[in-house]
């Protein structure tokens, strides 16, 4: 054959060349299929084990001497009334402080910021930030607010270390937010002559707002689970008072879980799982919330 | 019906489409289709958007069954082989019924890959180098690729892209080759490529194209199909097939006023 | 102008205090960006607090010395300072989370973009969402006290045959195992599983994105070239999404990296060098939470170690996010 010669070749009908073989093949689509559908089941059945243990265990113990008792070295008489009254002051810090630098950051990103070396250099940093281990923050917090703020093992330096850590996560919520407000709102705010300010804190904000409480609400459940940042800044587990100030000694939920499941006796593992419920479920509610604030949302527009 | 053009009985039947209806959940997208594609001919289906050409297309090698969706009603023959019979397996007839998309969509392999890929999933015994080369040069990509067998297929321009989709689709050697709007993301100079193509892989292949070009299709093909939509009364559009007969009938002289208006381009 | 054009009267009305606005525009964007800002400080806050105190670590403690020690015992008399050790483990337990996470990911992703109706998807999700918002000291409780027994039960019931399959090897020359190795309450495989299983839904949900942004028209060229379902998935949908997938993988990695609670919980803290899964182990993690328990003195050596194993933590994951990043920007396929 010429091989310059483009024309169609003088083909052969070789269909018998072709061994589909399909027996075989759907033989293994089934097996693939099997085994799809095999590992997510697989997912489910460990999250139901890990649920199931977990109010076995624990709902023994929980009742309202558990919830309003402080911890004690006898397992009957321990509860979480300093843990719980350490995560809410806790809370209370990272959303007074996240708040506002979050969305401040993000409104700063999506909506005025021109694409120069300082943006760049700002979203790197975040998307980097995002990939840091807890611990590290943890580190950060123990060093910075701890030795050189000097505020000691308080619920501010343990806030403010959450607060770093959930920054990343608020500010790309916002932007994310932001972003689903139609264009046109900004079009028409500017072509009534307001100043970039004007639209966004009397329209933009308005109708991004439920995203970005979203946002915020899942960044706060976040929070509230993390241990290890809180333990590197070295937070008490065994607090027999509820704090009066930023500064006061305190401990979280999540360290109080951990210390009893650190102890060698049952009673106080039992203690743990219900430690866990009450946790979970403060994290289920606020799901729940954020889940009813995004329907919403998404019905309005 | 006077739709089923009697004139195609000089060439042996392919296809036969019998009260063809297609659905995607409650719309009826397309209803009571009767047509024969003749083999080693090209048969060009026009019509306005939302009419149905592409979901007809799309039946004759089962493609509708990926969309869950979907319902296919009416009786359509391969050979004279019911292909929605539960006996025929799809994925069996689509190797026997290649198709050529809108816009091309080479893997991202190489261009060797892209050939083989379909003859070796389908279990292909020959000499994979000689076919890859065939299907090139059948699809006139041979000279342009023939030193960078290697790049990946995206590498290529568009029209390239489209042949080499094409080349893809008859390694598998099929009978049939659907094309739905091939030039439709190419210019006019790769169009033009296509449609010599067409010209030659009508020797040995049964063609059936979905077009939006009228041009295209007087130039192209042997037969036409002209589909039109009318509103339903769900406020929805429901296609059904016009008038289907030899193009220059079609486009010369056709029976119904709907296609003399759209052939002379009053609306679409 | 001296004719009076008639809606002159109402300008009057208009005062819009320009400055004004303009003034307040400035200070907001001021104060916006310096909140942005705050994100570089705290990448400038790490790296310094980090680099500080390991140069002072690193002027008692010659760099070859923390790589090569073969201990790890830096709160002893005798201190040795082998980085090494706690990086075995964490390598250890981070290749079983990812022996769990990978196919169990991967797989899940799949089925969700592939095979699960849009109701199933609906369902499946917000599992696979509470999977991964469930706190990490959850699943340390897991880890000790249910998957550890649990495998120690299996083991025992499993020990007959066992027995017979050692004996069986060592028939075989060359073979020679005195007896079945036990798993110890702190382990490293327990702590593993579970991590995997804490990492599964960061492998499914971003390949399960990668998958979906996989065009549908590449699986329609698939499917009419007669190609099966799984034919489809497996040589043209999985290659397409490879980048994406590739990457989840690694960042999966580097959130195993820097686990801290299922680790400290259930793997234990006793520092030894190997790879046996059935043995206590510390991480690097581990040995951060061990130090800053106890009072660790600012200026001893203790509390520079600390900064010395986060520096070595961070490094690592560091190096995994960027090769992470990397990989996607070279190897995504543009499809517009």
């Amino acid at each position: 054959m010429n091989i310059n010669d483009t024309s169609p070749s003088d083909r052969p009908i070789n269909i018998e060349l072709f061994k589909p073989n399909l027996a075989k093949r759907y033989n293994l689509d089934r097996i693939f299929a099997f085994l799809a559908w095999g590992a997510t089941t697989i997912a489910v059945a460990i999250l139901a084990w890990l649920l199931f243990t977990i109010l076995v265990d624990g709902i023994g113990t929980l009742n309202w001497n558990f919830i309003d008792s402080f911890a004690s070295r006898k397992a009957e008489r321990a509860g979480i009334k300093a843990a719980l009254a350490g995560t809410l002051w806790v809370m209370g810090v990272v959303a007074v402080f996240s708040f506002p630098i979050g969305v401040g950051a993000g409104i700063f990103l999506e909506e005025f910021s021109e694409d120069n070396w300082f943006t760049r250099l700002v979203e790197i940093n975040i998307s980097n930030l995002a990939g840091v281990p807890s611990i590290i923050y943890g580190l950060l917090g123990l060093a910075a607010f701890v030795r050189l703020f000097g505020f000691g093992r308080s619920v501010l330096a343990g806030g403010l270390t959450l607060v770093l850590l959930i920054l990343p996560v608020i500010i790309v919520s916002t932007r994310e937010a932001l972003r689903t407000v139609p264009d046109g709102i900004r079009a028409a705010g500017f072509a009534l002559g307001a100043t970039r300010w004007q639209v966004i804190w009397h329209h933009i904000l308005p109708a991004a707002m439920p995203g970005i409480l979203t946002g915020m609400i899942l960044s706060l459940s976040r929070a509230i689970g993390e241990t290890a940042p809180l333990l590197a800044i070295g937070a008490a587990s065994f607090i027999a008072f509820k704090p009066n100030s930023v500064l006061s000694d305190f401990t979280v939920l999540p360290i109080q879980i951990y210390d009893w499941v650190g102890r060698p006796k049952k009673e106080f593992h039992d203690l743990a799982a219900s430690g866990i419920i009450v946790l979970m479920s403060v994290l289920l509610l606020m799901n729940a919330g954020a889940i009813y604030l995004r329907n919403r949302f998404q019905q309005n527009r | 019906m006077t739709q089923t053009a009697g004139a195609t009985t000089a060439h042996k039947i392919a296809f036969q489409a019998e009260k063809l209806s297609v659905s995607y959940g409650s719309v009826m997208a397309v209803k009571d289709v009767f047509l024969e594609i003749p083999q080693n001919q090209i048969v060009a289906f026009i019509g306005p958007s939302g009419c149905g050409k592409s979901t007809v297309l799309r039946c004759f090698n089962r493609m509708n069954d990926l969309i869950p969706s979907a319902k296919v009603e009416g009786r359509i023959t391969f050979n004279g082989q019911d292909i929605y019979d539960k006996h025929v397996d799809a994925v069996e007839l689509r190797r026997r019924v290649g198709m050529v998309f809108q816009r091309p969509n080479p893997f991202p392999k190489s261009i060797y890959q892209n050939i083989a890929f379909g003859a070796k999933i389908n279990g292909y015994q020959g000499d994979m180098d000689e076919l890859v080369e065939r299907s090139l040069r059948d699809a006139a990509l041979w000279d342009e690729v023939k030193d960078k067998l290697k790049a990946s297929g995206l590498s290529l321009s568009g029209g390239q892209q489209q042949r080499l989709c094409i080349a893809r689709a008859i390694a598998i050697e099929p009978e049939v080759i659907l094309m739905d709007e091939p030039c439709s993301a190419l210019d006019p100079i790769s169009t033009l490529r296509v449609e010599e193509l067409m010209q030659e892989l009508k020797q040995k292949y049964t063609i059936v194209i979905v077009t939006h070009n009228m041009q295209q299709a007087s130039r192209t093909s042997d037969y036409t199909a002209f589909y039109n939509a009318k509103a339903t009364d769900q406020g929805g559009k429901m296609g059904y097939l016009v008038e289907y007969d030899r193009t220059e009938v079609i486009f010369q002289q056709p029976a119904q006023q709907s296609t003399q208006e759209y052939v002379s381009g009053r609306f679409g | 102008m001296t004719v009076q054009s008639p809606s002159t009267p109402s300008q009057s009305l208009w005062r819009p205090n320009r400055d004004r606005s303009r003034l307040i525009q400035t200070i907001v964007k001021c104060i916006c960006g310096a909140f942005a800002a705050v994100s570089i400080i705290t990448t400038l806050g790490i790296v310094a607090t980090l680099l500080f105190e390991t140069i002072t670590f690193l002027q008692e403690i010659p760099l070859w010395q923390f790589l090569t020690d073969r201990k790890w015992t830096p709160l002893f008399a005798s201190k040795e300072f082998g980085i090494f050790v706690l990086v075995s483990a964490t390598v250890m337990i981070s290749i079983i989370s990812i022996l769990v996470a990978m196919p169990l990911g991967l797989l899940a992703a799949i089925c969700l973009s592939e095979y699960a109706s849009p109701r199933m998807r609906k369902i499946l999700k917000p599992v696979l969402e509470v999977l991964a918002g469930v706190p990490t000291v959850v699943y340390g409780y897991f880890a000790l006290l249910t998957v550890t027994p649990s495998l120690q039960a299996l083991l025992e019931f499993l020990t007959p045959l066992l027995n017979v399959f050692l004996a069986v090897l060592n028939a075989l020359p060359f073979i020679a195992i005195e007896s079945l190795p036990e798993l110890k309450g702190f382990n490293s495989l327990s702590a593993g599983l579970v991590l995997g299983v804490m990492i599964t839904p960061l492998v499914a949900s971003l390949s399960e994105d990668a998958i979906y942004s996989v065009p549908q028209r590449l699986r329609d060229g698939a499917y009419a070239l007669g190609t099966t379902k799984r034919e489809t998935i497996t040589s043209v949908v999985l290659p397409a999404a490879l980048s994406g997938i590739v990457s989840s993988l690694i960042l999966a990695i580097s959130r195993a990296v820097g686990e801290t609670m299922i680790v400290t919980l259930a793997a234990g803290a006793n520092p030894t060098l190997g790879l046996n899964p059935f043995v206590p182990v510390m991480t690097m993690t581990a040995f951060i939470v061990q130090v800053t328990k106890g009072d660790a003195v600012h200026g001893s050596i203790a509390y520079q170690t600390l900064f010395a194993v986060g520096t070595t933590l961070f490094l690592i994951t560091l190096a995994l996010n960027i090769f992470s990043f990397w990989f996607v920007r070279r190897f995504r396929e543009k499809y517009d």
